[in-house]
């Protein structure tokens, strides 16, 4: 539970050899095989962490089919990649999406975050999975219209300032650990504090419960076993919500302020408007370079297409290896790239800080 | 063994059921419009359904897995299942599911 990370402020563009949309598994070792031929990287995710639907769907559950690996947790493996590519220093913006790509006069890519980060690079490499996790809207008709409505009032999926929500009504829904830690943190200073969720139970952490039950008894706290069906109001300006029980009763409930915490959800996002060539959401790579139809802009693992496709981690390790190899060819024009192997080549042991 | 489903336009579907496959394979599968981020790891909420028609009380009971997961889904209802969670089997023959609302 932390406040969203400070925009870049510097203004400064950041030049660099390859940026890489996404931080999961396959945008990370991406790194190592670039690292190898002596690019350097910077990476952009929405998330606040490396490793993408591993770390955020399934940190804890084991994967079995990571080769050398029997088993591994999601987790695990992105510790892991994080360790094999330190080495080559990788700049991370967690907690940015990148929202526009545009060519420049000389051939490199802009490439452009909703913080302002500029990243400037001969090459781009989107391993962006299915896209950027947003959080999940619950599907009450015209609730759009009360988002971005301002600070402390209309739907919000993230508390950013505790303080904008001194004094008001505040309606929460969820039963996982963000909602369950926001009702016990907002609960202090807000005039009134309601939770609904579909269920007189939770699958936040136990303690959680415990307080909230608490505050329910001591009156700072109004539970209800309801779900949001309507939403009231003008555009901008939220007065209150229908509610729901499972027995189909309905009744009004006043509020300034409509928190859900649903998690996160996939969605496409920006990727769609980069001018790049889609199919089905997809972005279709040739397999000897895996580059998409636009020179410069490669796309390695779930979120491409090809024949033959399979959407694991190991097909996106190997995509990533030979991505690098056509990349080198964008990023140093007229080099010769020599092959090596980790094994018996001294140079590429000295870039590990192996030897 | 049948399944039939009714995707979020309302339109009707009956697929057919294979043996120790969930029921969100079979969905996906059959072109229904069910994300199934995890892939069938009950870590997401995005396949779930409804389950109509009596269907429910037939089934196995959800896992406290699934429960606890269904806390991340939107609009659940009494109903509601996680389809990635439910097995088919004979047991399952004709069962009726309503894809949720994302």
């Amino acid at each position: 539970m932390t406040d969203a990370p400070a925009p870049a402020t510097s203004g400064q563009p950041i030049h660099t050899d390859v940026a890489i949309i996404g931080a999961g598994p396959i945008g990370l070792f991406a790194v190592f095989e670039l690292g190898l031929l002596d690019l350097k990287c910077h990476l952009i995710d929405i998330l606040d962490r490396p490793g993408g639907q591993c770390t955020e769907l399934y940190p804890e559950k084991p994967i079995y089919d990571i080769p050398g690996l029997p088993i591994v947790t999601g987790q695990e493996l992105v510790n892991r990649l994080m360790e094999q590519i330190k080495p080559f220093d990788p700049q991370f913006h967690f907690g940015e999406m990148a929202t526009s790509l545009e060519k420049l006069a000389d051939g490199r890519w802009k490439l452009v975050t909703d913080a302002g980060t500029e990243i400037i690079a001969p090459v781009v490499v989107i391993a962006a999975g299915a896209g950027s996790f947003q959080p999940k809207r619950p599907p009450v008709p015209g609730i759009e219209a009360f988002e971005n409505a301002g600070d402390g009032i209309g739907v919000h999926y993230a508390v950013r300032k505790m303080e904008t929500f001194r004094g008001k009504n505040i309606l929460i829904a969820g039963g996982g650990d963000s909602a369950l830690d926001w009702v016990i943190n907002l609960a202090p200073l807000a005039k009134t504090l309601t939770l609904v969720h579909h269920r007189d139970g939770f699958r936040a952490a136990q303690h959680s419960v415990n307080q909230m039950r608490e505050l329910e008894k001591e009156g700072k706290v109004k539970f209800h076993v309801a779900s949001v069906k309507a939403i009231h109001g003008e555009p901008g300006k939220l007065t209150g919500v229908t509610l729901a029980g499972h027995d189909k009763s309905e009744w009004h409930h006043e509020t300034d302020a409509f928190l859900p915490f649903f998690g996160l959800t996939i969605k496409l996002g920006p990727i769609a408007e980069f001018g790049i060539n889609l199919h089905e959401n997809l972005i279709p790579v040739d397999t000897a370079r895996f580059e998409s139809q636009t020179p410069g802009i490669f796309a390695i693992g779930d979120i491409n297409t090809y024949a033959g496709k399979l959407k694991l981690i190991l097909s996106g390790f190997h995509e990533a290896a030979l991505m690098a190899q056509a990349a080198f060819h964008i990023a140093r024009p007229g080099e010769k790239l020599r092959f090596q192997y980790t094994t018996s080549s001294s140079n590429l042991q000295k870039k590990l800080g192996v030897s | 063994m049948k399944i039939f489903a009714i995707d979020r336009q309302g339109k009707e579907y009956t697929l057919e059921g294979r043996d120790g496959w969930s029921v969100m394979e079979i969905l996906r599968d059959g072109g229904l419009d069910i994300a199934a981020e995890c892939g069938g790891a009950c870590a997401c909420a995005t396949c779930h359904v409804y389950v109509n028609d009596g269907w429910f009380d037939k089934l196995p009971k959800p896992s406290d897995a699934e429960i606890d997961m269904l806390d991340m889904a939107l609009a659940v209802e009494p109903n509601s299942r996680l389809s990635c969670q439910i097995i088919c089997s004979d047991e399952t023959d004709g069962i009726k599911v309503t894809v949720a609302p994302e």
